[in-house]
């Protein structure tokens, strides 16, 4: 089949751009492995809500109207928008089909699935930032008396072995794993690298509202100090829950969680553990403060402070003493470790020349590079930093839909 | 803040920033291996000599060959012709430390006065001795204390020790696991 564009994957980002490739007249299909919402349905733990507040949550066209603007999305309220999104621009979703390849032929690509092949001039890949577990080495060395399950696989507690468990990670994803393994009564560990530290309010308002209105949010990919870092940067320690709770690593051990240094290996029953952990947390706490007073120039210099709470500032983190350098898996009681060391995108059935040598696509802003046509959404700071959001595959949709409007009709590109 | 060209530490940012997008792109450059000889001289006491190292796709060397003496203090019974080799893993640490502040500093444009740091490696030394099979050969902690003038905010100060940690190689080497692979030939 020949069509001018393909969509590879209907989540909310290919949907956003199947939105724009509609409002300009440019004929297109939407494939999709599973459903609409694929990876959000069936890749995601249970206790999952966004990170940013309803307010924010927006495709183009259709913003949150329910009734609570402060609540956060729960994963099956986050499917349900994302149908309501696909039903409403009439997206041409083609479901459970499973894109086997991706190659060039002349001047266009052909789309091989197993439902059919496609042959288009451009191919946007929508395909999710989040496909596989990014693991350590040490991940391949444990021994098999230890259990061990990843972010994509772990759902909830209850899934776990009785006993201790190592979190390995303190992003958003390890922290909320932590906190809720805590809760159901085990004795949780959690191994701490770089982190990004954040309140979930901050004078009385939710820090996504202080990340947007204050512009850093649309910070452009082309416009920070190391687009290296920050496309790679962690998510900030959050958890969307309707107390609007901070979960922060003085939360954890407040709790009773332990803290030790970043994995860094497994020799003989025992795991290996970074002596930087002070370091990492100091990293952390200065961040946060440079943050906050960012925020609080913004406010001032907008006459905001008598409509906000007053400017406040956090104990640093609570560092053991002495933290450990090593665990005895066995004799800690440690029975399962949770990988939540980070995702990566799968590329495995990508036949075009663009991967650099880490397996990442090689893009300005989601313009593929040497590979005309090609085209890249949802990734983290793909052209912002609200690109890893959900109200930021709007503006990331409509650059990249102008450009390959562009692209196919022979006119002027403009600038990535 | 002054402005990051009014500012000279003496580090060639700029070079670096360079080296680190040139090295992106051909990383096979970026493999380096470092290079000390070491000989023995008598009882404990040993001569060092660091000339060469591996980088940049080939062989390089120092302006100069550059020689240390390590021994151990008069209170181990020793002859003291040099540092002790844990003392130099505190100059290693310090030094590498050191050389990050001033390069931080350069790139976010913070004019240095003065940069001093005490550097401490705490150590049972019952454990060299084999006196206590619980107790580690190495140092039980290292505690570094810097002491900075500079154009900055207590804060921003804090903030470049900070980043000098996380991108230095010997705080790495000694705050993580290093797999050590000794050989030997009789000659």
């Amino acid at each position: 089949m020949r069509v001018p564009t393909v969509v590879i994957g209907a989540g909310h980002s290919g949907l956003a751009v199947s939105h724009f490739l509609t409002e300009r007249g440019i004929e297109h299909v939407v494939l999709e492995r599973g459903q609409v919402a694929n990876s959000w349905r069936t890749e995601r733990w249970d206790s999952l809500r966004l990170l940013t507040p309803n307010a924010m949550t927006r495709l183009p066209g259709l913003s949150y109207d329910g009734d609570d603007p402060d609540g956060y999305l729960t994963m099956p309220e986050v499917v349900a928008f994302v149908e309501r999104y696909a039903r409403q621009v009439g997206a041409p979703v083609v479901s459970g089909t499973r894109v086997t390849s991706v190659r060039r032929v002349g001047d266009a690509y052909e789309v091989i699935t197993d439902g059919g092949s496609w042959t288009a001039r451009s191919v946007v890949l929508a395909t999710g930032a989040f496909n596989a577990p990014r693991l350590p080495r040490a991940a391949s060395q444990l021994p098999d008396s230890v259990d061990t399950v990843t972010a994509h696989g772990y759902r909830n507690p209850d899934g776990l072995a009785d006993g201790g468990v190592l979190v390995v990670g303190a992003s958003a994803t390890g922290v909320q794993i932590a906190a809720e393994l805590q809760r159901s009564g085990r004795a949780v560990t959690i191994a701490v690298g770089e982190h990004v530290r954040m309140p979930r309010t901050y004078r009385g308002r939710d820090v996504m509202w202080w990340m947007e209105r204050s512009g850093i949010l649309d910070e452009r990919y082309d416009e920070v100090d190391d687009v290296v870092r920050a496309r790679h940067l962690g998510s900030p320690q959050l958890i969307g829950t309707p107390q609007r709770a901070t979960l922060d690593l003085n939360a954890l051990t407040q709790d009773g969680a332990r803290l030790v240094g970043r994995l860094m290996g497994y020799q003989q029953g025992r795991v290996q553990l970074s002596g930087s952990l002070r370091n990492v947390c100091t990293l952390a706490d200065l961040k946060m403060r440079r943050l906050l007073g960012t925020f609080d120039d913004w406010a001032s210099d907008q006459g905001l402070d008598s409509g906000l709470g007053e400017p406040e500032r956090y104990e640093p983190t609570r560092v053991p003493q002495v933290p450990a350098l090593a665990l005895d898996l066995a004799a800690e009681g440690i029975r399962t470790i949770v990988w939540a060391t980070g995702f990566r995108p799968d590329y495995s059935w990508l036949d075009v020349p663009v991967l650099d040598r880490k397996g990442e696509v090689r893009h300005d802003g989601g313009v593929v590079r040497d590979a005309p046509g090609l085209y890249r959404v949802g990734l983290p700071m793909l052209r912002r930093r609200k690109s890893s959001y959900i109200h930021g595959a709007e503006d990331d949709a409509r650059d990249i839909t102008e450009h390959l409007d562009a692209y196919l009709h022979g006119r002027r590109l403009p600038a990535a | 803040m002054t402005t990051a060209s009014a500012v000279d530490n003496g580090v060639n940012v700029g070079a670096l920033l360079g080296a680190r997008q040139a090295l992106t792109e051909s990383p096979e450059g970026a493999q380096f291996t470092w290079r000390a000889t070491n000989e023995w001289v008598r009882g404990t006491h040993s001569h060092a000599t660091v000339q060469g190292f591996y980088g940049l796709g080939g062989e390089q060397k120092h302006k100069s060959t550059f020689t240390f003496d390590a021994d151990h203090p008069e209170v181990f019974a020793s002859e003291d012709h040099g540092v002790t080799p844990v003392e130099y893993v505190l100059v290693g640490l310090g030094a590498c430390l050191t050389a990050g502040v001033a390069a931080v500093a350069q790139n976010r444009g913070i004019q240095l006065t003065s940069v001093k740091a005490v550097v401490e490696g705490d150590m049972d030394i019952l454990g060299i001795l084999g006196g206590d099979p619980d107790v580690r050969n190495g140092f039980s902690g290292v505690t570094v204390r810097y002491e900075i003038d500079a154009d900055a905010s207590a804060e921003d100060i804090e903030a470049l020790v900070a980043q000098s940690q996380k991108r230095s190689a010997v705080f790495d080497v000694v705050t993580n696991p290093t797999n050590v692979n000794v050989e030997v030939t009789k000659v």
